[in-house]
């Protein structure tokens, strides 16, 4: 019901604002849609925003960016004993493509080895969410972001194999 | 004024329904009909008829960027644009003639609004090619040091008001010239070029509810100030500004001017209850919010607010219906925080954390309430979202934070 009053109020206003109906036949240009649909959907659908344990032996955080550049991007991980990482949570301050990047790239992680993350590439990244050049630079950060996770839990790793070996001896 | 009459009792008629999300607002203010026929005035029987497609337009909250045309200033222009079409230095018959007294009204609008003579008012393309009329040239003449000085006199970004008036008073003293882009300020706050010393001032059609394309410079003739100017030809405009001079634009802006001195009041007062309204609002639901600029001196329709620990620009894109803008437009396209936050001494990760928000003459109080509740919904959400939150929130000094440049 509200909707057809509604339309007719919209039809009744459109013919009152507009004395001639023939208007330009482009619709909106892409720079008027600044944000590509892609981009919007992760910050409306959220997929894996929060925080995982980080003193926990099986998560790495990599924590990248400042805020003096507008950017910071947080993303853990956790990894199984097999090496697999069995989920990923992120954090951003950022602008909507960083958002983005980061979300997509604990998206990306999930599922795969330590080994076969650290081949995520920015420009995969950047592609899967049509970046502009002028964004490009928060793909490159979510590529930072998943190399920081993972050297932080190899360093994890490490020290635990070191405290092991030495109580052993 | 029967076109916005009719607008807004048409606006009006409807009742705002009770749907499932009953807070916003369900009539859109702003429509349009989207034609997706081709662009053909010749009838052909290939055609398809026009399908009118209704679609919401974003909320307009950025009037500091340009302001819609006041309807009372199209009505007073279309009459230039269809009949009245004389090229206004034609001086042999009735068509420039007309022309001519339309753009000689035009003229003393202008100058009635900031207490000028109107043979003082040179017609430009805009603020900024008035800007380059003032400043070019002027500083070689004549004083060895200083020989202008040229102030905004309401700042674009955080709507701070210069002292001008004291400005003014020492530049006389000193016998420098003082030149004033006045393009936020003119018809918004009270200005008189006499009382307040100004040699030069620019001018913006656009910025006053006025058609864009059309700007002035005031030019002070008692003591005279000599500018050169920047393009030459036929010498119109007693030779500062050649070129013909668009009479159905400077009728707009003449219009917009006097509109301006009639409403400046009225809109002065209604826009600062909803500045007012518009802060408080913002301020009592969420922590860590700074207002940029001198609570003081401040026009009262240009709110820079700092939200700590989000981003502007995912604010921006959160708040999709509401056109609004973080920094100053002109530089919305480069990576850098806006250079006037930083000029006041604004930490740089706040200058990357701010929205401007304009109100203006056609702002309404709804406008304000739902921009207010999807800001507050929305900066909630991005704050979840945030390293920066969730470490202050632990405890965590951000300052001692040792970060990986980039």
């Amino acid at each position: 019901m509200a909707a057809a009053g509604a339309g007719r109020l919209r039809r009744a206003a459109s013919a009152l604002l507009l004395r001639s109906p023939r208007l330009p036949a482009r619709e909106l240009s892409a720079p008027a849609r600044l944000y590509h649909k892609k981009v919007v959907d992760h910050y409306e659908n959220p997929r894996n925003v929060g925080s995982l344990d980080k003193t926990s032996k099986n998560v790495g955080t990599g924590l990248v960016g400042a805020p003096a550049c507008g950017d910071v991007m947080k993303l853990q991980i956790q990894v199984d004993e097999k090496g697999k990482i069995v989920d990923a949570r992120f954090k951003t301050f950022g602008c909507g493509s960083a958002i983005a990047s980061s979300s997509l790239a604990t998206e990306w992680v999930k599922g795969k080895t330590v080994e076969e993350a650290l081949t995520i590439k920015n420009t995969d990244i950047a592609k899967e969410l049509c970046l502009p050049p002028v964004k490009l630079h928060c793909s490159m950060l979510a590529e930072d972001a998943i190399k920081a996770a993972l050297a932080d839990y190899k360093l994890k790793q490490e020290s635990t194999k070191g405290e092991a070996e030495k109580e052993k001896k | 004024m029967l076109l916005r009459t009719a607008w807004r009792r048409a606006a009006a008629a409807v009742p705002v329904a009770p749907g499932p999300n009953s807070t916003a607002p369900t009539r859109g203010l702003r429509l349009r009909v989207v034609d997706h026929a081709t662009q053909s005035d010749v009838p052909s029987a290939t055609a398809t008829p026009p399908q009118a497609e209704s679609e919401l337009r974003p909320l307009y909250m950025d009037v500091q960027a340009t302001t819609p045309l006041d309807p009372r200033v199209l009505d007073a222009m279309i009459p230039y644009l269809v009949n009245y079409y004389g090229n206004p230095h034609s001086r042999t018959h009735a068509y420039g003639w007309e022309s001519e007294a339309a753009m000689e009204h035009a003229r003393q609008q202008v100058a009635s609004l900031i207490g000028a003579d109107p043979r003082e008012i040179i017609f430009t393309s805009g603020a900024t090619e008035s800007n380059n009329i003032a400043i070019k040239e002027l500083e070689s003449a004549i004083q060895p040091d200083t020989s202008l000085v040229s102030v905004m006199t309401v700042n674009n970004e955080i709507g701070v008001k210069q002292p001008i008036a004291e400005i003014g008073r020492i530049c006389s003293s000193r016998k420098v010239y003082f030149h004033t882009d006045a393009a936020q300020a003119v018809g918004k706050i009270p200005l008189d070029v006499n009382d307040m010393k100004i040699d030069l001032m620019s001018i913006s059609g656009h910025k006053i509810y006025g058609p864009k394309g059309v700007g002035a410079i005031y030019i002070r003739r008692r003591p005279r100030v000599r500018v050169e100017a920047l393009q030459s030809g036929g010498g119109q405009e007693r030779g500062m500004r050649s070129g013909t001079v668009p009479t159905p634009l400077v009728v707009g802006l003449g219009a917009a001017c006097e509109v301006a001195q009639q409403e400046m009041e009225y809109d002065h007062k209604r826009i600062s209850k909803l500045a007012e309204r518009l802060t408080q609002k913002i301020m009592k639901s969420l922590p860590d919010v700074v207002m940029n600029g001198d609570p003081e001196h401040h026009y009262p329709g240009c709110i820079n607010l700092s939200f700590a620990y989000v981003e502007g620009e995912s604010l921006l894109m959160a708040l999709k219906d509401v056109a609004l803008s973080s920094g100053s437009a002109c530089t919305s396209a480069s990576l850098e925080p806006s250079y006037v936050l930083r000029a006041i001494g604004t930490d740089e990760d706040l200058a990357h954390s701010s929205i401007r928000f304009g109100i203006g003459r056609f702002t309404t109080e709804e406008e304000v309430d739902y921009t207010v509740e999807k800001c507050i919904h929305h900066v909630k959400r991005l704050r979840e979202m945030s390293p920066l939150w969730e470490m202050v929130q632990d405890g965590i000094d951000l300052k001692s934070i040792k970060w990986t440049q980039h």
